[in-house]
């Protein structure tokens, strides 16, 4: 076989496989979204700012990044908790708890906000009535959310260095600082990366909120829940500046996180 | 630890296996044969044969893209890559409402190529292609950053040895990048499977609710709970269910392996 | 292996690009003679079309005709058909979301002007209450009391709500209030009302599923629920509005769509409409017994017609938006 001038070849399928990628990236999502953002600005960008400055928009959007960043929170600290659980402790049935964690990912959001609504609603079996409130919407959040800062974290966990751990300890650190000065710093990336992806998708969350919230304007209703209202209303533009300001929040997280140093 | 141990898995419990539990006890409340009869109606049988049909269009489809993409990304330089890299997470920043209008606003009616489909007699909105253009939205991402990773971590030392050897672009890939890359990649489809699977929002906004033509799975759900038919909706559920838990022990074996080959 | 893998790839993209083609053919696969239409209907009626459409399909004018029937919100399949959902028929909830078509020029202006006046059922609103009336809820006024809850759909996304709304704001007008006192009570009302779902169908289910103590729905959904073997009982309010619902065969209509509309009015399909609830639009038809008539009936056109209503009362800054905002903040 001739050897053939290898650079050549690799230079020319850069443009070829370059231009397939940015072709179908383009079509699928880029389009759809500039049609978002076309309509958004339909009448100007005075009609954009009132759709935008509507009482009962501000009121979802502050709602939405509101519960957002406490679910997120919440993820950050038992996330990293049911990681370290699961990477450094060892117990009968680890690897059934390690599959559970993947399932509300696995499962679809329509089916997991029915049955949060059999558990929380009001003819709960446990005792739990918490539907139609926004305990209720924060715990939907939780279970779409749970798997992302939990698979994030595990493998840095895992491929962490125990000497200095083991170190700090010999030199009488108690468990909890050597988390926090030793281990935690190293896991900073993974927590980044998780709740941001975390983040992002409360932030959109749509089947299984809309059916536990209540959708109460001012009090329970989200971002979504409120553009959906208002393309039922033939308010396309309303609803598209609204989705604008969604979608910039989750941009700028994810392109925030991403600088922190993802993967 | 033991106390770290209850707290994390008195939470998982809480919030994920009594749920669960839920789901499988509706189902067969009023007995197997109820629960085996309303997942057999012709028209469940063909809410899950859309259901796949979108999983087998959209998935094969991301994965060409994925794994291109992600070979573009890490060995190749060319201007504009950051901006691509940022671009492949934008639809987990999408909600799926918006990705539903944004699709209307394309192909509806009035949408920007609305007429010109109209004219060819393709229908894309309130038909398959829609469905499947709003599934392969939800679900692009994941290959990509799977494999990503994957191929920084090899690095370029045995595809580099391979072409000094002699052995052609497609060669390389073929024989030396894929082969390290197959964990990242199936782990990635598994990602993307579960994704589509479970896909309702966006797919709902675009169905058209055309019983037994338009109606996939997730949205039989929606109709049967709204039918008063609660093992109607549960059993089509605990089926999803399965077909998840399915992609789920398939995640779990990968894993597995990927931490042996680590 | 590899090639086999590569194979695989390809021939998978070949089915796809097969089922694509195939799916956007997009029509029932009618054969020759009978032709198909498409219905697209809102979600409450789809027990009475699965009746009346093999009724239908029975008789000379319906013979071999194939049908494709989509049941949705109405203000959804509204905007489906704007959005270019092929519709022959369409039946909705209520007069502006085929109006709506009208603009689009999808439906003829003159729909209205058919027999019962473009209707093909009516109903009332009604108060869904637990199996007994244990709060004893009977008029408007005691909706309004403390600590009752009640539940509603969210007027800006369900047009069954706005009914609901338009019934409650009626009754005080009705029953000689002011305009202020009436707006007034909406106001009392909403502080009551613990959910809006997005839908009146899954407002029901919310009710049904034990949160409330009293739904405002329309008396053929209570009525459904009772025959699909839920707890509840309903009252009829001595004051409330007449729900007329509408249905029309669209410009570009295929054949046997006016035909199929002419059906659902007849006495056979009417009679269908009677067992499941509806109030037919055959004043003949409605058995006073069962559907007992509500003294202070009145209709939307008490109040403009639904265009007026539309403005007035559910554009974003209108008197409901305003009610919800004061609620909002005072306790949001």
């Amino acid at each position: 076989m001739a050897s053939l001038p290898a650079r050549p070849a690799i230079a020319a399928r850069v443009p070829l496989a370059g231009g397939v990628v940015v072709l179908y990236l383009s079509v699928i999502v880029l389009l759809p979204l500039a049609a978002v953002t076309a309509k958004a600005f339909d009448g100007g960008l005075g009609e954009f700012w009132e759709q935008v400055t509507q009482p009962q928009a501000v009121a979802a959007l502050k709602l939405t990044i509101g519960v957002s960043l406490i679910v997120t929170a919440i993820n950050v600290v038992m996330g990293t908790l049911i990681a370290w659980v699961l990477v450094r402790d060892e117990f009968r049935g680890k690897g059934f708890v390690n599959m559970l964690i993947d399932l509300p990912f696995a499962l679809p959001t329509i089916v997991a906000g029915l049955t949060l609504l059999a558990l929380y609603g009001s003819r709960s079996p446990v005792g739990l009535n918490v539907a139609y409130t926004r305990v209720g919407l924060a715990m939907a959040l939780l279970f779409v959310t749970l798997p992302f800062v939990v698979r994030a974290v595990q493998p840095t966990l895992q491929e962490v260095d125990r000497d200095m751990e083991e170190a700090a300890a010999s030199l009488g650190a108690g468990p909890w600082t050597t988390f926090r000065r030793i281990v935690l710093p190293n896991l900073r990336p993974a927590i980044v990366a998780g709740s941001s992806l975390a983040f992002a998708r409360a932030l959109g969350e749509f089947g299984s909120v809309v059916l536990i919230s209540g959708n109460l304007p001012y009090k329970t209703e989200v971002g979504s829940v409120y553009i959906f209202g208002q393309i039922e209303n033939d308010n396309v533009t309303g609803a598209a500046a609204v989705s604008v300001v969604l979608l910039l929040a989750a941009v700028l997280l994810l392109a925030a996180a991403g600088r922190i140093g993802r993967r | 630890m033991k106390a770290l141990r209850f707290t994390a898995l008195g939470y998982l419990a809480a919030l994920i296996l009594v749920p669960v539990g839920v789901i499988f006890y509706r189902t067969f409340e009023r007995g197997v044969d109820a629960a085996w009869h309303s997942v057999t109606t012709p028209e469940a049988q063909h809410a899950f044969w859309l259901t796949l049909l979108m999983v087998v269009i959209a998935v094969p489809l991301n994965t060409l893209f994925g794994v291109t993409t992600a070979l573009l990304l890490e060995r190749r330089r060319f201007r504009g890559k950051s901006v691509l890299n940022s671009l492949i997470d934008l639809p987990f920043a999408v909600s799926p409402v918006v990705v539903g209008l944004a699709l209307i606003l394309l192909y509806g009616r009035t949408g920007w190529f609305g007429d010109w489909f109209a004219d060819h007699g393709i229908r894309i909105i309130f038909s398959v292609p829609g469905m499947v253009l709003a599934t392969i939205f939800v679900c692009l991402p994941f290959v990509v950053r799977e494999v990503q990773p994957v191929l920084r971590e090899i690095g370029t030392e045995q595809e580099e040895a391979a072409r000094t050897l002699g052995a052609s672009p497609a060669q390389t890939f073929w024989r030396i990048t894929l082969p390290a890359i197959r964990l990242g990649v199936g782990y990635g489809v598994v990602l993307s499977t579960a994704r589509a699977l479970g896909e309702f929002g966006a797919v709902a906004v675009v169905s058209g609710h055309i019983s037994g033509v338009t109606e996939t799975a997730t949205l039989r759900v929606q109709d049967r709970f709204e039918s008063f038919d609660p093992v109607g909706a549960y059993s089509a559920s605990v089926v999803l269910a399965l077909m998840g838990a399915a992609v789920l022990l398939t995640m779990n074996i990968l894993e597995r392996r990927r931490r042996k080959v680590a | 292996m590899r090639i086999s893998h590569r194979t695989l790839i390809a021939a998978l993209v070949a089915l796809a690009a097969v089922a694509a083609g195939c799916g956007g053919t997009g029509e029932e696969s009618g054969a020759g003679g009978g032709g198909s239409l498409s219905l697209v209907a809102y979600s409450t009626p789809k027990e009475v079309y699965e009746q009346v459409i093999p009724d239908f399909q029975k008789t000379e004018a319906g013979q071999g005709v194939k049908f494709s029937q989509s049941y949705g919100g109405s203000g959804e399949q509204s905007r489906a058909v704007q959005g270019g959902l092929p519709a022959d028929v369409v039946a909705f909830s209520l007069a502006p979301d085929v109006n709506k078509l009208v603009d689009k020029g999808l439906v003829d202006e003159n729909w209205d002007k058919s027999k019962y006046d473009g209707f093909v059922s009516t109903s009332v609103v009604v108060f869904a209450v637990r199996k007994g009336n244990p709060k004893n809820i009977r008029t408007w006024d005691d909706l309004t009391k403390p600590g009752v809850e009640v539940v509603t759909p969210n007027p800006f996304t369900s047009g069954g709500a706005k009914w609901n709304v338009m019934a409650a704001y009626g009754s005080q007008v009705q029953q000689g209030k002011s305009e202020g006192d009436a707006t007034a009570y909406l106001e009392r009302l909403f502080k009551n009302v613990a959910v809006q779902d997005k839908s009146a169908r899954e407002a029901l289910q919310t009710f049904t599923s034990g949160k409330g103590d009293v739904l405002i729905a329309y008396e053929n959904e209570a009525i459904t629920a009772q025959q699909k073997g839920e707890d509840v009982d309903y009252v009829v309010p001595d004051e409330t509005i007449l729900i007329q619902n509408p249905i029309t065969a669209t410009t570009d209509a295929k054949k046997g769509a006016a035909e199929f509309v002419d059906y659902a009015k007849s006495d056979a399909a009417q009679k269908v409409f009677a067992e499941k609830g509806y109030r037919s639009v055959n004043p003949k038809l409605v058995d006073p017994k069962r559907y007992p008539q509500p003294k202070g009936l009145f209709e939307i056109a008490k109040f403009g017609g639904w265009s007026a209503v539309n403005d007035k009362f559910f554009d974003p800054d209108g008197v409901v938006g305003k009610i919800e905002q004061d609620l909002g903040v005072a306790t949001g």
